[in-house]
């Protein structure tokens, strides 16, 4: 067992290595520099060297590279040239509306996907059945920016009972905060909800099929009984499954969505990060998603450990 | 009182609360709409246009400043008198200004901003400014005299610039988040990625503006931005990037559409070093194969204002030159046939702006249409600046150039047109330290001309400027002489 934790933490710090080398090398061979940019066209060459010097771009590749690394080891992100704020500040900014959201999104989407599922599933073959299908299909077909636009023209510019955007910030209050990520939440949700009713709906006809569900039957359960008793919580491992998936997406990937709503999100953070060449906002993001993403797999190989016996024998 | 009934109370209580602070809202205070939001609040230490946009006569404030018209007149300095040889200009500074940390403003901080500008470690972005600076010196605490090494018939328009502003030495530290100016609106947040809030300065030294605060709100997707506007989100958008809509606020009473002028010479900037386009005959086919009107009504959605040189139409020194290189297809193709065109293709590489995107297949597809092949490649902003700016390493472009009166940078050899004219130089160095306003519209003239019958770049339109807002809302700039969006003189009619 602690082998096996051991090689797993092994293999976690070398994928945090390899991926800080990767980023930094790609952000590197980016043409164009940040000290260029902010200073537009008129500039003179000293002007442009002198803010270079100021924001620490004069030394070699390696020695920036050392510096961003154990700068990052100890906790220091980096400043941001462009706002000159400590990058951790503005993570922590954009992570306030980017969490909301994304947990927001996820629990729309599970409390549509969940009973839709299950209705698909337990009226399989049904009118219904087929309508929920056609429903999810189209759900999954329409482009979420698009529905988003339509949800701002109804209910922002036509009834205004929602801001078109924005985020006002929690400390005018949590409900206009929760208000701002309705109808984002909502375009988020949607597709969501749609792929997750369908996993679901596959999910529970596939353990309807089972030896266990066929002697709850025979005990003399109905089918509903059976569903809910035996069949939903089997069902759910692959459910539970992409859910977590989609959770890692609506963390950082909602970013068509931030920019349909202009909400100040991580994903704009990047996407600015990288049209204004604020390296070191790239940098340091993109390795904190690195980092998140492979501590997660890393729990999620824990875990695996602690409930398959076979994995703790084998090492 | 029960539970139940404190609860409604408190509700009821809210509710008043919340109506009375909707009707306060609706006639102290705006949202503009911006967008792109200014990466940092320094004006002296960044090129980006949003930076003035925000703090511009609103935070901060120079000696002197441009008003809605472009001319400029008095701020911080009341008066000021210039010597005999032009070269030594003495301000007399208001009384009784004071920083917003408290602070008094005086002669101190009018050197230092100014020194901090031209010195060596300056980061200002528009140090040009400040090259013909000799010497700052404090007379005393409400005088300053600064000497220029030679006469400047510009330099007032110079310190009216943004990059010219007057700041204060104990808040440099933190002036890129939390700027300290002398303006009439005080610096109160700024929710980064969203907005930035500004409110009333209660001891302004001028005349007390109307509105109690103002947020700037940064929306950066031109429909997301439509739908702002159309939702009552925002009150004003000065630029409103979504050009293509603007019909539908015109059609509809609550809201008003301002059109007007801006600095931004729109041109397509040419290579003069780049094989064939060093001849000039080649340049003078290339104008003559465009026709501006097309770009203006395909690209711009009608709005801006043909140009034949680099200058601004409004401004009472141009010259309208627009004949020299008119709309003349077969005149390209005799042009091209003449100096043996080989027929190879020639780079078209545009950066981000709707302008150039839009304007630049408008263009190649006239170049086509007289027989040269357009190659268009699209950049973003930095890779632009790199390749196209710095290295030259291109054929043609098309920026606008915001800056007001940067004719001369058509004297700068090295500059990314690369156009080396002695003679131009020589007439701009003269224009430059000419104060006499005849003379300086007769050599104007005489600048014009020349790059105009140099073929240079190809020279398009003024870009417009197009904004809509709330229809109660009154005393927004409807031009554009620098970047800014004063709201030193905006108000609610009701």
């Amino acid at each position: 067992m602690i082998r096996y934790l051991a090689l797993r933490f092994a293999s976690l710090c070398v994928t945090l290595l390899v991926a800080s080398m990767v980023i930094f090398a790609i952000v590197e061979i980016i043409p164009g520099d940040p000290a260029s940019f902010m200073l537009g066209l008129n500039a003179e060459p000293d002007t442009v060297a002198a803010l270079k010097k100021e924001l620490g771009l004069t030394g070699s590749a390696l020695s920036r590279y050392v510096g961003w690394t154990t700068g990052m080891l100890a906790g220091d992100f980096g400043t941001s040239y462009t706002y000159r704020v400590p990058v951790s500040e503005l993570v922590v900014a954009r992570l306030s509306v980017s969490l909301p959201l994304a947990v927001y999104a996820l629990i729309l989407s599970t409390a549509i996907a969940f009973p839709v599922g299950l209705i698909a599933a337990s009226r399989r073959g049904t009118a219904t059945d087929f309508g929920i299908m056609g429903a999810t299909q189209l759900g999954i077909a329409l482009p979420n920016f698009w529905f988003a636009m339509l949800l701002v023209v109804v209910f922002a510019v036509g009834l205004r009972w929602f801001s078109a955007g924005g985020f006002p910030g929690w400390d005018e209050g949590v409900s206009s905060g929760i208000k701002a990520l309705t109808l984002p939440a909502i375009a988020l949700a949607l597709p969501q909800a749609s792929i997750l009713a369908r996993v679901m709906r596959s999910a529970l006809l596939e353990t309807l099929g089972k030896d266990y569900i066929r002697t709850a039957r025979a005990k003399g359960l109905s089918r509903r009984q059976a569903i809910v008793r035996h069949a939903l919580r089997n069902a759910l491992i692959p459910v539970l499954t992409i859910i977590g998936l989609q959770f890692a997406f609506l963390l950082a990937g909602a970013i068509i969505i931030e920019n349909v709503f202009f909400l100040p999100g991580l994903g704009r953070l990047i996407f600015q990060g990288i049209t204004q060449r604020d390296l070191v906002v790239v940098e340091s993001v993109v390795m904190l998603l690195v980092f998140a993403v492979v501590t997660v797999n890393f729990l999620v190989d824990i875990a695996y450990a602690a409930v398959d016996p076979r994995l703790r024998i084998r090492s | 009182m029960t539970i139940k009934t404190k609860l409604a109370a408190l509700a009821g209580g809210f509710a008043i609360a919340a109506a009375s602070s909707a009707a306060l809202a609706a006639n102290s205070t705006i949202t503009v709409g911006m967008q792109l939001e200014p990466p940092n609040l320094d004006p002296t230490g960044g090129a980006a246009a949003a930076i003035d946009e925000v703090v511009y006569a609103n935070i901060f404030e120079g000696l002197t400043r441009f008003s809605a018209d472009g001319s400029v007149r008095a701020a911080l300095a009341h008066s000021w008198d210039i010597s005999e040889d032009g070269t030594a200009y003495t301000f007399h500074l208001n009384d009784g200004v004071k920083f917003h940390d408290g602070t008094a403003m005086d002669a101190e901080d009018v050197k230092f901003s100014l020194d901090r500008a031209r010195g060596e470690d300056s980061t200002n972005a528009q140090k040009a400014l400040f090259a013909g600076i000799a010497n700052v010196e404090v007379v005393d605490s409400l005088t300053v005299e600064v000497t220029l090494s030679e006469p400047d018939g510009n330099f007032l328009t110079k310190m009216a610039w943004g990059d010219a502003v007057v700041v204060a030495p104990e808040s440099i530290e933190t002036i890129k988040t939390h700027p300290v100016g002398t303006g009439p609106f005080v610096f109160s947040r700024w929710v980064q990625g969203d907005r930035v809030e500004i409110e009333r300065n209660p001891n302004y030294w001028g005349e007390p503006v109307a509105l109690e605060s103002a947020t700037f709100k940064f929306i950066s997707d031109p429909t997301a931005a439509f739908s702002a506007v159309m939702a009552g989100d925002v009150d004003a958008f000065p630029n409103f990037p979504s050009t293509e809509t603007l019909s539908q606020f015109e059609a509809d009473p609550r809201f008003a559409v301002i059109v007007g002028s801006t600095e931004g010479e729109t041109i397509l900037s040419t290579n003069n070093k780049s094989g064939l386009l060093g001849d000039m005959r080649m340049r003078k086919a290339i104008a003559h194969a465009i026709d501006r009107q097309e770009i203006i009504d395909g690209a711009m959605f009608g709005y801006g204002t043909p140009i034949g040189t680099h200058f601004a139409p409004h401004n009472p020194d141009y010259l309208d030159l627009t004949g020299v290189s008119a709309h003349n297809p077969e005149l390209s193709r005799k042009l091209l046939e003449e100096i043996g065109y080989d027929g190879s293709a020639i780079r078209l590489m545009l950066p981000p702006p709707a302008y150039a995107r839009r304007g630049g297949e408008i263009i190649a597809d006239q170049l086509r249409a007289v027989g040269i092949p357009t190659e268009i490649s699209n950049f973003e902003w930095s890779q632009w600046l790199e390749q196209v700016f710095r290295n030259k390493d291109y054929d043609l472009t098309i920026v606008s150039h915001t800056e007001p009166n940067d004719i001369n940078i058509y004297a700068r050899p090295e500059y990314y047109f690369q156009y080396d004219n002695p003679e131009f130089q020589e007439i701009m160095s003269t224009y430059s330290v000419t104060t006499d306003a005849e003379m300086r519209q007769a050599l104007a003239h005489e600048l014009q001309t020349m790059i105009a019958n140099d073929y240079v770049n190809g020279f398009l339109f003024q870009l417009a400027k197009t904004g809509v807002a709330n229809a109660k809302i009154s005393g927004l700039w409807p031009n554009s002489p620098t970047q800014a969006n004063d709201l030193t003189g905006v108000s609610w009619s009701d």
